[in-house]
C-alpha cells in the first residue's frame, strides 16, 4: 500500500506540472489585462506596473520565472491586492476554507448516510418518501436561495445568528455558512446511501445473514453498511475537494473571508498569480482526495488491494 | 461500527467548527461598523487605484490639506499656505509639533519623499499622474529625470514648496486625494513591502492601522498622536466589506453595520419606504456615459451622432432602470461644481417626443429607413444594470428603424478594447471625478488623452481647453473657458451623457456628523455615535 501511495504521489508531479503549464498559458490568452480598469491608467503609469510585476518580459522567461519560484513556494504577489503575497492570502483564507467545509461535509455525511439509512430500511413507506422529498428539494434549491433564507429566519427573525462576518471565527458565525454548504450535500449523500443500501441489503450475502437469524441492528451496521459506503467514498473525495477550497456563493453572502472567494474574483481581474495559485491549491486538493478516496475503498472493502 | 462513526463524525463536527471566540469591545469604547461594498486593494497611499481604499485611507493619514465633514478642503498637516503672484509656487508652513504614531515629527521631508515616491517609476504609482501639475513629475515618472529632480523641497523642517508646470487653480482640491499623503521613510526603509501590516504602518491620521484580515475587516483604533485627537469621537472603526448587496442591508438592519456604502438599486423604493431618511441618496460627481466611435463611418456624422443622442430617454433610463438611483444626463460635467455652469445639450429642454421626431427627421433626410436601417453595436461591461440600461436604449431606438445589437464582456476585456483603441459603435464609459473641478471631466476628450475612447478630435475644443489652461490664475475666466469647451463638446455629441451618478448610502441614525456632500467623502474623524 506504501509503494502505492508513493507511486501516486509521484505520477501527481507530472499532473500538476501540466495543469500549471495549461493554466498559466490559458490564462495569458484573455483578453484583457491586470492594468485595465474602468478607469484606464496612463502608457507611462501601465508600463511602470509590467516592469514590476515582470509583465514586460516575453512570455517563456515569465514561465520560467513562475515555475522556479513555485519550486521555491513562492507564488508571488497578487497583482490586485498588491499588500499580499499570494500565500499570504492563501495562509489567511485557506483554515477558514476548510473549518468551514470539513463541518459541512461532516454534516452531510452523518445526517445524510443517516437518512439513507432509514430511507433504505423504510422502503416505499412513508419514511422512505419523506426523505425522497426531502432530499430532492434539498439538491434542487441552490445555495444562493437557502442561504438569503437562514439570514432572514436566524438572523433577522429570531435573532439567534449574526446576518454575516467571519467574528474572528466563532461558532455562532459559522453555523449559518455551514447549513448552506451542507444542506444540499446532505441531500446528495441521503440518495446516494439509500440507493446503494438498498443494493445491499438485496446481495447474497445480506440473505445469508438474515437466513442465519442475526440481528437487523448486526445485519444493518456489520454487513450491508460497509458495502454501501462506496458510492459514498467515491461522492466524498471530489466533494471535498471542492468544499474545503471554498464556495464562492457562499463566502459572498456571508461575508466569509474564505479563498472561495478568489477563484473567479481572481479570473475576473485578471490577477495573473492569484489564478494559478487557486489553480494549484484546487488541484492538490483534488489529488490528494481522489488519492484518499482510492485507499478508502481498500479500507471499505478488503477484496481491493493495490500492491 | 456505526457508533464509531458517529462519535468520530461529532468530535470532528466539534473540532472543526470551534474557534476563536467573537472580540467584544470593551464598554467604554465607541465603535463604529463602517459597511464597505468592496475591499481596499491596498493600504499604501502610493498603491491605491479604488474608492474603497480612499476612505480607509483618509482615516489614517492627513494631507497637506484635508477636507472638513461636509468636504470643504481645510488645513491639514499644513496650518497655512501662499501662492506666489504667477500660481505657480506653493508654500506650505506645516502644522508645528504634529508627530507620526510612532512619535516621530511630521516633517517636509517627509513630503518630499513621499511625492517622489509617488512618482518614482519603481514604485509603478497607478495614481502618479495626481500630481503631474508639479513640475518635472511626467518626466520623472516616464524615467526621463530623477525623482530628487521633482519640483518639491523642503525648504526647513517645517516649510514645503511646491513648484508647478501652470497655475492650477483646483491644486489644493487635488492634495486631499489619497494618493498625495505623506509615508514614513523609516517605517518604508525598515520594512520594505511590508510597511502597510499592522504594527508596522505608521499613519499621521485621526486612526492607525490595528488589525487587516482580508474580505473580512480592517480595524482602525484612534491615534493618540493625532494633533485634534481630543474632538476624535470615535474610538474604533471597523471596515466591513460586504459585497452581497442584499446581505450588507440584512447585516445593517440587525445592527452588525452602522452604515454602508451602496444600495442594491433594484430594490431602492423598498429601502427608502422601510428606512426613511436613513436612505441617503444625493448627487455624486460623476457622469455615465456611451462612447462614441467619431472616427468611423457612420458615427463620424455628427448629425446622426445626435439623432442617437436625441432619441435616448434618459428619464427612463433613470427611473426605471436605475430606480431613481441615477439622473439624467444631458452634459458631461455633472453640476456641483461650485462657481461653473455646466453647458447641456440644446435639446435638453425639448419633451422627449419632440426630441423623438427631431430624431427621425434627421434619420431620414440622412437615407435610413425601414430599408436601409441604422445598424448599431452597444458594448458594455459586465453588469445587470448595464444591461438593462443597454437593452432599454435597444427598445428605446427600434420605433425609429435602429437596430442594436449588444456586445458583453467583463470589465477586463471591456476597458482593455477600449484603451487599445478597439473598433466599437457605441461603448458603455463613467468618469468619477478624483477632485471637485470640471476639467477632470473635459480631459477625457481631448485628442491625445487615454480615455478618449471616442476619438473625439476637434481643434475648437483644445484650442478652449489651452485656453483655459493658460487662465489657471483667474479662476472665473478659467471656469466660462471650460463652460464653452464642454459646449462645443456637448453639441458635437464627441460622447452621450447619459446619467449622472447619485451616491447611495444607508447611515444610522445613531450616527451624527454624516453629511452628505457631492465628493461623498465622509472622514470618521468628524462622525460621532450614541
Amino acid at each position: 500500500m506504501l509503494l502505492y501511495v508513493f507511486r501516486r504521489l509521484l505520477t501527481a508531479i507530472p499532473t500538476l506540472f501540466v495543469i500549471v503549464t495549461l493554466a498559466f498559458f490559458l490564462i495569458r490568452v484573455a483578453p484583457g489585462g491586470p492594468f485595465n480598469q474602468e478607469r484606464g491608467l496612463s502608457p507611462e503609469v501601465k508600463a511602470n506596473l509590467e516592469a514590476q510585476f515582470g509583465l514586460g518580459d516575453p512570455l517563456w522567461l515569465q514561465y520560467w520565472h513562475y515555475l522556479q519560484n513555485l519550486l521555491h513556494g513562492n507564488f508571488g504577489p497578487s497583482y490586485n491586492l498588491p499588500d499580499f503575497t499570494v500565500g499570504e492570502l492563501f495562509a489567511k483564507g485557506l483554515p477558514i476554507s476548510i473549518q468551514l467545509g470539513a463541518s459541512a461535509l461532516t454534516l452531510a455525511l452523518l445526517i445524510g448516510s443517516t437518512l439513507g439509512i432509514i430511507a433504505a430500511l423504510n422502503q416505499n413507506k412513508a419514511g422512505d418518501y419523506a426523505v425522497i422529498a426531502t432530499a430532492t428539494a434539498g439538491s434542487t434549491i441552490p445555495t444562493f436561495v437557502i442561504a438569503p433564507v437562514i439570514q432572514l429566519l436566524f438572523g433577522l427573525t429570531w435573532k439567534l445568528l449574526p446576518i454575516g462576518g467571519w467574528g474572528d471565527g466563532a461558532l455562532i458565525n459559522k453555523i449559518g455558512p455551514v447549513l448552506t454548504l451542507a444542506l444540499p450535500q446532505i441531500a446528495i449523500v441521503a440518495r446516494l446511501m439509500r440507493g446503494s443500501m438498498i443494493e445491499s441489503l438485496r446481495s447474497h450475502h445480506i440473505r445469508t445473514a438474515r437466513a442465519l437469524g442475526l440481528s437487523d441492528w448486526s445485519i444493518v451496521v456489520k454487513h450491508a453498511l460497509r458495502g454501501a459506503l462506496l458510492p459514498i467514498v467515491s461522492y466524498a473525495g471530489p466533494a471535498a475537494a471542492a468544499l474545503l477550497t471554498g464556495s464562492i456563493i457562499v463566502e459572498t453572502i456571508f461575508a466569509i473571508p474564505g479563498v472561495g472567494r478568489y477563484f473567479v474574483d481572481a479570473a475576473l481581474n485578471r490577477d495573473y498569480t492569484l489564478v494559478m495559485g487557486t489553480v494549484v491549491v484546487i488541484a492538490i486538493f483534488t489529488i490528494l482526495f481522489n488519492l484518499i478516496v482510492d485507499i478508502l475503498y481498500a479500507v471499505v472493502d478488503p477484496r481491493v488491494r493495490y500492491d | 461500527m456505526l457508533k464509531k462513526f458517529l462519535k468520530a463524525t461529532v468530535f470532528a463536527v466539534s473540532l472543526s467548527m470551534a474557534g476563536g471566540m467573537m472580540i467584544a469591545p470593551s464598554l467604554a469604547e465607541v465603535v463604529y461598523n463602517r459597511g464597505s461594498a468592496a475591499e481596499p486593494e491596498s493600504l499604501d497611499p502610493h498603491k491605491t487605484s479604488t474608492v474603497y481604499e480612499a476612505h480607509v485611507l483618509r482615516d489614517m493619514f492627513l494631507g497637506l490639506v484635508t477636507e472638513d465633514a461636509k468636504s470643504e478642503v481645510i488645513p491639514g498637516a499644513a496650518e497655512s499656505w501662499t501662492v506666489s503672484d504667477d500660481g505657480t509656487v506653493y508654500t506650505f508652513k506645516l502644522r508645528s509639533g504634529a508627530t507620526w504614531s510612532d512619535g516621530s515629527p511630521v516633517t517636509a521631508e517627509d513630503f518630499v519623499y513621499a511625492f517622489q515616491r509617488l512618482q518614482d517609476p519603481k514604485t509603478a504609482a497607478e495614481y502618479a499622474s495626481m500630481l503631474q501639475k508639479v513640475k518635472n513629475a511626467k518626466e520623472v515618472n516616464a524615467g526621463k529625470m530623477k525623482p530628487e529632480e521633482l519640483g518639491v523641497k523642503a525648504i526647513d523642517a517645517n516649510t514645503l514648496e511646491i513648484t508647478l508646470v501652470a497655475p492650477t487653480p483646483y491644486f489644493l482640491e487635488v492634495l486631499t486625494h489619497q494618493s498625495t499623503y505623506p509615508v514614513s521613510k523609516a517605517a518604508i526603509e525598515k520594512f520594505g513591502a511590508d510597511w502597510v501590516k499592522p504594527g508596522n504602518l505608521v499613519s499621521n491620521g485621526a486612526y492607525t492601522l490595528a488589525e487587516w484580515v482580508p474580505n473580512d475587516h480592517i480595524k482602525l483604533v484612534k491615534n493618540p498622536k493625532f494633533y485634534d485627537a481630543a474632538n476624535v469621537k470615535i474610538d474604533v472603526v471597523n471596515y466591513i466589506p460586504t459585497e452581497d448587496r442584499s446581505s450588507a442591508m440584512k447585516r445593517y438592519e440587525a445592527g452588525e453595520l452602522d452604515s454602508y456604502d451602496d444600495l442594491p438599486t433594484e430594490q431602492l423604493t423598498d429601502l427608502k419606504a422601510k428606512f426613511g431618511d436613513q436612505v441617503r441618496v444625493a448627487p455624486y460627481l460623476g457622469t455615465y456615459y456611451y462612447a462614441i466611435k467619431t472616427s468611423k463611418a457612420p458615427w463620424d456624422n455628427v448629425e446622426l451622432r445626435n439623432a442617437v443622442s436625441m432619441a435616448i430617454d434618459r428619464d427612463f433610463l433613470a427611473e426605471k432602470v436605475w430606480s431613481n438611483s441615477m439622473a439624467p444626463a444631458y452634459s458631461m460635467v455633472p453640476s456641483g461644481i461650485e462657481g461653473y455652469t455646466t453647458s447641456p445639450a440644446a435639446f435638453a429642454e425639448e419633451s422627449q417626443i419632440d426630441r423623438e421626431d427631431a430624431a427621425k427627421k434627421i434619420l431620414e433626410k440622412l437615407g435610413y429607413g425601414p430599408d436601409k436601417p441604422l445598424k448599431m453595436e452597444i458594448r458594455y461591461n459586465t453588469s445587470e444594470n448595464h444591461k438593462n440600461t443597454a437593452v432599454a436604449i435597444q427598445e428605446q431606438l427600434k420605433p425609429l428603424g435602429i437596430e442594436v445589437t449588444l456586445l458583453n464582456t467583463d470589465t477586463k476585456t471591456h476597458y482593455g478594447h477600449l484603451e487599445q483603441k478597439g473598433d466599437f459603435d457605441v461603448a458603455r464609459a463613467g468618469w468619477i471625478a478624483d477632485y471637485n473641478d470640471p476639467e477632470t471631466f473635459l480631459e477625457i476628450s481631448r485628442k491625445a488623452d487615454g480615455h478618449n475612447y471616442s476619438d473625439y478630435d476637434s481643434p475648437k475644443f483644445e484650442e478652449l481647453m489651452n485656453a483655459a489652461t493658460a487662465a489657471g490664475g483667474k479662476p472665473e475666466e478659467r471656469f466660462k473657458l471650460l463652460s464653452e469647451a464642454e459646449k462645443v463638446l456637448v453639441d458635437d455629441v464627441g460622447n452621450i451623457p447619459l446619467l449622472y451618478y447619485n451616491y447611495h448610502n444607508i447611515v444610522s441614525p445613531k450616527l451624527a456628523g454624516f453629511e452628505d456632500n457631492v465628493m461623498d467623502r465622509h472622514p470618521s474623524r468628524f462622525i460621532s455615535k450614541e
